[in-house]
């Protein structure tokens, strides 16, 4: 990535949204979506289940279609032609809540398959490639095994590493850890702290608070399909200004 | 609770040996006899309870009364060798028949003294069908195989070439017949079944809505009468001097109908992929055709085995309908081999000898889906 910054000036603005609107038939799901994150920002979204934060990361790699507003991703505007889309999902990497790592191809084919095929990397250099990721999420031992064969933490950490083998400038991370049995959260947690030590520009939508306390620039607070509360997790979590931060917040760290 | 049926042999040895044996070694496996395993089987799997003994009663009285019969009719009693009057006075079934006009049955009515050819051409493509189906053999080669399998077996069928003389496909039939027009349908209508489901999934609407037309229009009608339309209905249509051939016309209409319904088992296999699975695919960038030829189709293939190979044994059978459009195929050449009135009598032999063909054929499709269905399993359940 640093190639591309010396031959072109990147823009400082990873991701912007510009009041955004989506609907799934009457329902609202976006209302006026707009957020800036800068090249390295580490952003978490949280808020209550049904608040649109899954939609708005799903937009920004146009899984999902806004239908107003506009979504720039490293200063390209995301547009329904299919050549943007697929540029901007090759800077864009994405971990789901449900890894879905693809079950009839082998880890290391897991990993080596979009290089090959996208980017036309020579299979020699993407196996190298997918090994140094396997070791930096700690499974390089997995590589040959099915994903079924693996524990939900480790696919989840394969499936961060599929995602980094296309080297995105830019991760989303939609609930990684939701579907993790309690004793699997914290390798993938590590995982992506080390990403985020790394530099990389991370939108993380989860409820693990610990995490934005120790990784985020940003907290984003959304509900009912808007962004409510954006700022440092210092402000966040001991002056939340809105009262339905406040609620939530309550909710969430009873516990 | 201690029910018989599940018992392991071992428990069974141990209760019922300690007692009369009088002497608390337990017992060793090794000194099991067999009959005392056979034994606890039985009782495992035949006489595990009421019902279970009065229905393994029942099947032993059952074959008690038919396997006799059977075997004198067609083993012990049958006639093997001979002419039509030894078999008329024989009980048991006769095989004479089959032995007098097996190679009419298997060849039809191509040239009595080149039936090597069909014969051989049979064996190349029967060995580069078994070839194909050993999954580590799918590579570039297989495909540069078959590149010189197929003109082989033309030139053989046909002639005309190398001093072979010229056989019109007019006068093929029998079981080339057959497995030409079942292999060449599979092979063709299975990509096209592909396409066909894809298209009924689409975006687009007006592929959507040939697809969907297309097949629900041949599914709605009987292979008899798509036959009969590319037979009589079709040349009506060609101007005049053009003619195409009705071996092909015949192929592609079962080409078009195995299609349509195999496309149905296929777009089943594309629906039950999570939809994770084609998100995984579009946030990696990937295009439509490597989305569908590398995540999406494997896995939905593999879904869709059972009913693929349903459709592939269906129609494998169905190809037996050309006899409507005058083809001749094993199945009608097995009845043709009966005009002879000498044999009139025995067509019970004939039907026989063809349905173990069919059922030979048919077995092994059965057998290896289930062998690949094992051969693809990667250990998931779920995703």
């Amino acid at each position: 990535m640093a190639v591309t910054a010396q031959h072109q000036p990147q823009p400082e603005i990873a991701i912007g949204l510009e009041k955004v609107n989506k609907w799934y038939g009457v329902f609202h799901v976006l209302r006026d979506v707009s957020l800036t994150i800068h090249r390295g920002e580490r952003v978490v979204v949280c808020g209550p289940s049904g608040s649109g934060k899954s939609t708005m990361i799903r937009c920004v790699n146009a899984l999902e279609e806004h239908q107003q507003g506009r979504i720039t991703v490293n200063g390209t505007e995301l547009t329904r032609d299919v050549r943007t889309v697929e540029r901007i999902r090759r800077e864009v990497g994405m971990v789901f809540q449900q890894f879905n790592l693809f079950p009839h191809l082998s880890v290391l084919d897991n990993l080596i398959l979009a290089p090959t095929w996208v980017k036309r990397v020579p299979k020699k250099q993407a196996i190298e490639t997918a090994m140094e990721l396997l070791e930096r999420v700690h499974i390089p031992e997995q590589a040959h095994k099915f994903p079924g064969q693996l524990s939900g933490g480790q696919q989840q950490r394969v499936a961060i590493a599929r995602s980094l083998a296309l080297k995105p400038q830019i991760m989303l991370f939609d609930e990684p850890t939701s579907a993790l049995d309690p004793e699997m959260i914290k390798e993938v947690l590590d995982v992506m702290v080390e990403l985020a030590q790394g530099g990389m520009t991370m939108i993380c939508v989860t409820h693990e608070m610990g995490f934005a306390k120790t990784v985020a620039d940003t907290v984003v607070f959304m509900d009912q399909g808007q962004v409510v509360e954006m700022a440092p997790p210092s402000t966040f979590f001991t002056a939340p200004k809105s009262d339905r931060t406040q609620k939530f917040l309550s909710q969430i760290l009873k516990h | 609770m201690s029910r018989p049926f599940e018992e392991t042999p071992d428990q069974i040895f141990a209760r019922e040996e300690e007692p009369s044996e009088g002497h608390h070694l337990p017992p060793k496996p090794h000194r099991r006899s067999v009959l005392w395993v056979l034994g606890a089987w039985a009782r495992k799997n035949l006489f595990s309870g009421v019902l279970n003994t009065l229905l393994t009663l029942f099947c032993l009285w059952l074959l008690w009364e038919t396997l006799p019969p059977l075997i004198s009719w067609a083993i012990t009693g049958a006639v093997w060798q001979g002419d039509p009057a030894a078999c008329r006075a024989a009980e048991g079934a006769c095989w004479a028949f089959v032995e007098d006009k097996h190679r009419f049955i298997l060849f039809g009515i191509y040239p009595f003294d080149e039936h090597w050819r069909p014969l051989l051409a049979m064996a190349l493509f029967v060995g580069g069908l078994a070839v194909s189906c050993y999954p580590p053999f799918w590579r570039a080669w297989l495909a540069g195989l078959w590149a010189v399998l197929l003109p082989v077996c033309a030139v053989l069928m046909w002639g005309g070439v190398f001093g072979l003389t010229f056989v019109s496909n007019d006068q093929w039939g029998g079981l080339p017949l057959t497995l030409i027009l079942s292999v060449v349908g599979m092979v063709l209508s299975f990509p096209l079944a592909i396409l066909l489901a894809l298209g009924r999934r689409s975006d687009l609407p007006a592929i959507r809505a040939v697809c969907v037309g297309f097949i629900e229009f041949v599914r709605g009608v009987p292979l008899v009468s798509v036959l009969f339309m590319a037979s009589v209905m079709f040349p009506l249509f060609l101007p005049d001097g053009v003619t195409i051939d009705k071996l092909l016309r015949a192929q592609v209409g079962i080409i078009l109908f195995t299609a349509a319904y195999l496309a149905e088992a296929v777009r089943g296999g594309l629906q039950a992929v999570p939809r994770g699975q084609y998100e995984a695919a579009d946030a990696l960038g990937l295009g439509y055709w490597q989305k569908m030829g590398l995540i999406i189709l494997p896995q939905a293939l593999k879904i869709s085995i059972p009913p693929l190979v349903n459709q592939f044994i269906s129609m494998f059978k169905d190809t037996s309908l050309v006899i409507i459009i005058g083809l001749f195929d094993l199945l009608t050449t097995a009845k043709t081999a009966l005009s002879d009135p000498q044999w009139r009598p025995f067509f019970v032999e004939s039907y026989t000898f063809v349905a173990l063909i069919y059922w030979g054929f048919c077995f092994f499709m059965s057998r290896y889906s289930q062998f690949l269905e094992r051969k693809l399993e990667t250990g998931h359940r779920r995703t």
